[in-house]
């Protein structure tokens, strides 16, 4: 069907690539870099559960849970171990791998929502225990992460981490575009077109779910380390059950199997929840219906949905 | 003794909402093989309505008959105008759909009353009876008693009206259900009504003991999931052993164990019935393996 030379499918990363240096260069107000690294950092938890939902066809409902889970650990490795916090990315990102691993390996045999059921219930529990171990994690008020430096620089400040953030979603979007177009990434959206079929063409299904599931744990963990880092913070938020959502809104409307379409999903709702910080209480509201609009009536997204108009023309 | 009776009866009150929300789930799973997450909305519906026509002067029992009609009508409309439009999705997608409904319910529910905490009084007062030593809340017989009298107009509704015939048979082959003249896409949304007053009414009758808010339909449906996962998938009864089974579980848990994390019970329930036992404890049908 892609008779397309095999460069083209970078196309996302140069788009990204020459938009996101392009912003960086141009813009020189803190607030607009810190929204624009916020992006780019949720980005890269969208792109991971897009590689979830988008390739494999499965939800997962929980997924600040590991987004929580690389914040956290970013911020209590230092606090109580007196760990580096850069370090402690990866241990998040151990974590992470593993607790997906755990969950994953036996509900993912079963074919359906058991994993939207699962996932909820996980990002509840993680979401539970970062409220209730105030001793550990804060509790409500969240946790203070010290500022990490590389070679005796202090990263802080909208500017470095405006490139930070853009450099790791280049990065990632590079590794989800090799990904979908390697044997694994073809065994995905086998699976989300048929997994019987798949089954018979000698795919391990449940394998091959278990991998994308690890994968986009280790993304959302890797974006939360990220956010944490950068605000200094690490905040409960992060792990709630609306940031889960959202993650999901995020695939949905920048559409599902698309890389560049996840990082417009979350550019779409990062801005949309700047603008809606003075009115709080439409955003539930907006949210809910976006998604079922989108999923109803363009179940494309906006970049499968833009790249359907412009090729049919 | 007196504490272990304690425990048992605010088990049972609870499982006993976890039941219901756990039947309208299995109801329209069954129907439409949709995971309806918005289920908890119901619940939300049926409390905070009635609380709000209760105080706006109507009596209690029309508040509640009120609030249960509202809660049946989101259910309409979340068939009508969500589900039925993408009937043709994938399981992910229905999922998000229901997800979206559920914000949807939620948010509308915050504009349209308010972000409070409402409660609704007792139904026959608020003094306790002493049984052998443990306090009972004359509303937990409510509960209990109105969660049985719903059981059993299902069961006489499932099993006993030409209604309920034609439900279960597009619940077995919607196919073959349409080729013998039954309407499919009405039995649908009668499941989805159902389903919603089911919840409409667990609301109205936990109530005045739990209160309720704008949000706690999420909670509940993670607990009515739990349940009818722990129950085993598609299985009535299996919804109901589920509900209670966790209901004590979790009043156990509070009790003995930590009541910090008493809502973690019912979900880690799930996960280690869902990881060791994808059945449940009733499972019937065999579950979708690969």
């Amino acid at each position: 069907m892609d008779r397309r030379p095999a460069y083209w499918r970078y196309t996302p990363l140069l788009v990204l690539g020459v938009f996101a240096i392009g912003f960086g260069l141009l813009v020189d107000n803190s607030f607009y870099l810190r929204i624009a690294a916020l992006v780019w950092a949720m980005g890269i938890a969208a792109v991971g559960l897009n590689m979830l939902m988008g390739e494999a066809g499965q939800v997962s409902l929980g997924h600040a849970a590991f987004i929580g889970i690389g914040s956290y650990t970013v911020a209590i490795g230092p606090a109580q171990f007196g760990l580096d916090p850069l370090f402690c990315v990866l241990i998040g990102l151990f974590l992470s791998c593993a607790i997906a691993l755990v969950i994953g390996r036996p509900i993912l045999r079963l074919e359906g929502y058991y994993l939207s059921v699962a996932t909820l219930g996980l990002g509840y529990l993680v979401s539970l225990v970062i409220v209730s171990e105030t001793a550990l994690t804060g509790g409500p008020d969240g946790l203070a992460v010290p500022r990490a430096t590389v070679f005796s620089v202090r990263l802080a400040g909208a500017g470095i981490w405006y490139w930070i953030c853009a450099a790791c979603l280049g990065i990632a979007v590079l590794l989800a575009i090799n990904l979908q177009n390697s044997p694994t990434g073809r065994a995905f959206r086998s699976l989300h077109d048929s997994e019987t079929a798949a089954a018979a063409l000698g795919i391990d299904v449940g394998a091959k779910k278990l991998v994308a599931f690890v994968l986009a744990a280790a993304y959302g963990s890797f974006a939360g380390s990220l956010i944490a880092l950068m605000n200094g913070f690490a905040a409960p938020a992060n792990a709630s059950f609306i940031q889960s959502i959202e993650l999901v809104a995020m695939v949905v409307i920048g559409g599902s199997g698309s890389v560049l379409g996840a990082v417009v999903g979350a550019a779409v709702l990062v801005v949309l929840s700047q603008v809606f910080v003075s009115f709080h209480d439409y955003e539930t509201l907006l949210i809910g219906l976006m998604i079922m609009l989108f999923m109803i009536f363009l179940r494309r997204g906006i970049v499968p949905g833009l790249a359907h108009l412009v090729g049919a023309r | 003794m007196a504490e272990f009776l304690q425990f048992v009866f605010s088990g049972l009150t609870v499982g006993a909402i976890y039941a219901l929300v756990a039947l309208g789930f299995t109801l329209i799973y069954n129907a439409s093989r949709v995971v309806n997450f918005a289920q908890g909305e119901f619940v939300m519906i049926g409390g905070v309505a009635t609380a709000v026509l209760h105080t706006a002067g109507l009596p209690l029992l029309v508040a509640a008959a009120g609030a249960v009609a509202i809660a049946g009508l989101a259910g309409f409309l979340l068939h009508q105008f969500a589900i039925k439009p993408a009937r043709d999705a994938s399981i992910a997608a229905l999922i998000i759909i229901t997800m979206g409904a559920s914000l949807l319910l939620r948010g509308l529910t915050q504009l349209v009353v308010d972000k409070q905490i409402h409660s609704i009084p007792a139904f026959s007062g608020e003094a306790t009876i002493e049984v052998l030593g443990a306090t009972l809340q004359p509303q937990t017989l409510w509960v209990i008693g109105g969660s049985i009298v719903v059981l059993a107009m299902l069961q006489f509704l499932l099993n006993r009206t030409l209604v309920g015939q034609a439900l279960q048979a597009v619940a077995a082959n919607p196919l073959a259900a349409r080729l013998v003249g039954i309407k499919v896409s009405a039995m649908l949304a009668l499941a989805f009504v159902i389903s919603a007053v089911i919840g409409g009414v667990g609301g109205v009758l936990v109530t005045p003991i739990t209160l309720t808010r704008y949000d706690v339909g999420t909670v509940l449906a993670l607990k009515g999931f739990s349940a009818a996962m722990v129950g085993g998938m598609g299985s009535p009864l299996g919804a109901v052993i589920g509900g209670l089974f966790v209901g004590l579980l979790e009043s156990f848990g509070a009790g003995y164990v930590s009541s910090t994390y008493k809502d973690a019970v019912a979900v880690i329930a799930m996960l280690v019935v869902l990881m060791v036992a994808p059945r449940g404890l009733i499972g019937h049908r065999s579950a979708e393996r690969v």
